[in-house]
């Protein structure tokens, strides 16, 4: 991976440190996300991954080191990227039609073009029908897919996806990693996405950068490759996703006991 | 209210009161208090003369113009405090003790400044109402999700549009208590400010039926006033009520 060149990377951390006034959240940081892959980050709770995340999303400055996003240093938020918040972010006040196109509002499209484009990301993520109502008037998967198809509709290249599944049950939890895999085969994107969950990871990742606790950098990257290609439904049995599953687990065992 | 088990409409105890005033005025105790009957018509003979009408219509101009100021100064103002730590420590101070201050003592210093006129009464309306809504507007910015405006910036919005399109909304309960409580004590700074003056609107008419003991002409422009002030803060009540729907939900 290391002598591709930077063109291939969609994004690139280069050494970034954060401090958060005392607190050093990132150390000497670096990773590369390929082009049309999809990253997870994985550590233990506060090591960083939405520090990380917002960051390249250029929400955050950092105390040092470069973001380079399609060859560019990030100085701040581009149309080029687009975050999935943890919490959602929606407004209260508007429908799921108007809050799925704010992404486009802020970027001054026309309201009928910017609703037919909400529409269909609307219908994307399975909330046809929905439009009129207010987030609170949803459960919190269908907000969470709000975010989602709010952060589709601007059409970045590179998606920044905070722990997107966190508010939703387990069920729902494996229809939406399907839809990810279909989205991210289709949709020509970069994913970067933020999990807790090591099958999670796996199971959707073309690279897993496990980060170690604070201050945080990558302690090791895996790309899981043979399974990839391999129908959906029986990845969860291939004995390389289960050998993965268990080798992540090793190394973050020491940090949870 | 609740009488012998019977739910009675809203404020149906003012009978109750209405009915005890006539009789103490029926009963001629005091030239202070004529009776409620004789109050109503004197109102409806004096609606129709000119100083009257002239007098609503110069209360009701110096109420707009005033109110008008200390919304589009004190909402922009407070939303600037909410969002900038600088501009909150300097400017602060001065909301609050002008919120607490004795205001009406600042009317005769006004009067020199700006004259005898409406534009002294209309900046003493804008000196009563703009600090609540200033605070209110502050405090309604201060507790906005800060994730709403990480995600406005994230699409690229302007100050502008965060402003109109985030902070404006998502403060607006606040906001709106505010100015309800801003238009409640405006009401007071137009009355106060044409009783100092004298010469002017609801002042005037005070000035001459006190001075000849005309009490039921002034007790029915007193009615007058209550019932625009009462209707006017239910009224923004009702609008407060409409859209806190959604304020337990931010
Ligand atoms: N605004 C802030 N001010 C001070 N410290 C902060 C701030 N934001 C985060 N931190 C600290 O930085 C560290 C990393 O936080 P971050 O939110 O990036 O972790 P995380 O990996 O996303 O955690 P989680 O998995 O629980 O979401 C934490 O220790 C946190 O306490
Ligand atoms: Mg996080």
């Amino acid at each position: 991976m290391n002598n591709q060149t930077t063109s291939t990377n969609a994004v690139s951390v280069r050494n970034v440190f954060k401090n958060y006034d005392d607190v050093e959240a990132l150390h000497d940081l670096s990773l590369d996300f390929p082009k049309g892959e999809l990253t997870s980050l994985l550590g233990p709770s506060g090591c960083g991954k939405t520090t990380l995340l917002k960051i390249i999303a250029g929400l955050l400055p950092a105390t040092s080191g470069e973001v380079i996003v399609n060859g560019k240093t990030v100085t701040g938020p581009g149309p080029d990227r687009a975050f999935v918040f943890q919490d959602f972010a929606l407004l209260p006040w508007a429908s799921v039609l108007r809050n799925v196109a704010f992404g486009l509002e802020l970027r001054g499209v026309p309201k009928s073009e910017r609703e037919a484009i909400a529409e269909k990301y609307i219908a994307d993520v399975g909330l046809s029908g929905f439009e009129q109502k207010v987030p609170h008037e949803l459960s919190g998967g269908m907000r969470q897919r709000v975010g989602l198809a709010r952060a589709l509709s601007v059409n970045a290249e590179v998606l920044l996806m905070d722990e997107p599944f966190s508010a939703v049950d387990e069920q729902t939890r494996r229809k939406f990693q399907e839809d990810l895999l279909n989205l991210v085969k289709h949709e020509n994107k970069t994913f970067l996405f933020v999990t807790h969950s090591i099958e999670e990871a796996v199971y959707v990742s073309d690279q897993i950068a496990l980060l170690l606790p604070r201050p945080s950098r990558v302690s090791e990257i895996i790309r899981p490759s043979g399974f990839r290609h391999k129908p959906i439904d029986s990845i969860r049995r291939d004995s390389e996703y289960l050998d993965i599953v268990d080798k992540i687990w090793e190394s973050l065992r020491t940090y949870v006991e | 209210m609740k009488l012998f088990g019977y739910q009675l409409p809203a404020m149906s105890s003012l009978l109750v009161w209405g009915l005890l005033w006539e009789i103490i005025g029926q009963l001629e105790l005091t030239f202070f208090l004529p009776a409620l009957s004789d109050v109503f018509i004197t109102l409806s003979e004096i609606m129709t003369t000119k100083p009257f009408i002239k007098a609503v219509i110069d209360t009701g101009q110096a109420f707009t113009l005033g109110t008008f100021y200390a919304v589009t100064i004190g909402i922009p103002v407070g939303i600037l405090m909410g969002k900038n730590r600088f501009i909150d420590e300097l400017l602060l101070p001065w909301v609050n003790v002008f919120l607490s201050a004795p205001l009406t003592a600042l009317v005769p210093v006004l009067m020199v400044l700006f004259g005898f006129g409406l534009k002294t009464i209309v900046i003493t309306t804008t000196l009563f109402a703009i600090w609540i809504i200033i605070l209110n507007t502050r405090a309604g910015v201060k507790q906005i999700n800060p994730a709403l405006v990480e995600m406005a910036n994230s699409f690229g919005a302007s100050p502008m549009a965060a402003f109109m399109k985030i902070y404006l909304w998502a403060a607006l309960p606040e906001i709106l208590s505010g100015v309800r409580i801003g238009f409640i004590r405006a009401v007071k700074g137009v009355i106060i400010g044409q009783l100092l003056i004298s010469i002017v609107g609801f002042g005037a008419l005070f000035e001459l039926y006190s001075q000849q003991f005309l009490m039921s002409h002034f007790w029915a422009v007193l009615l007058v006033l209550f019932a625009m002030a009462f209707t006017i803060s239910e009224f923004l009540g009702l609008l407060e009520r409409k859209v806190s729907y959604y304020a337990s939900k931010r």
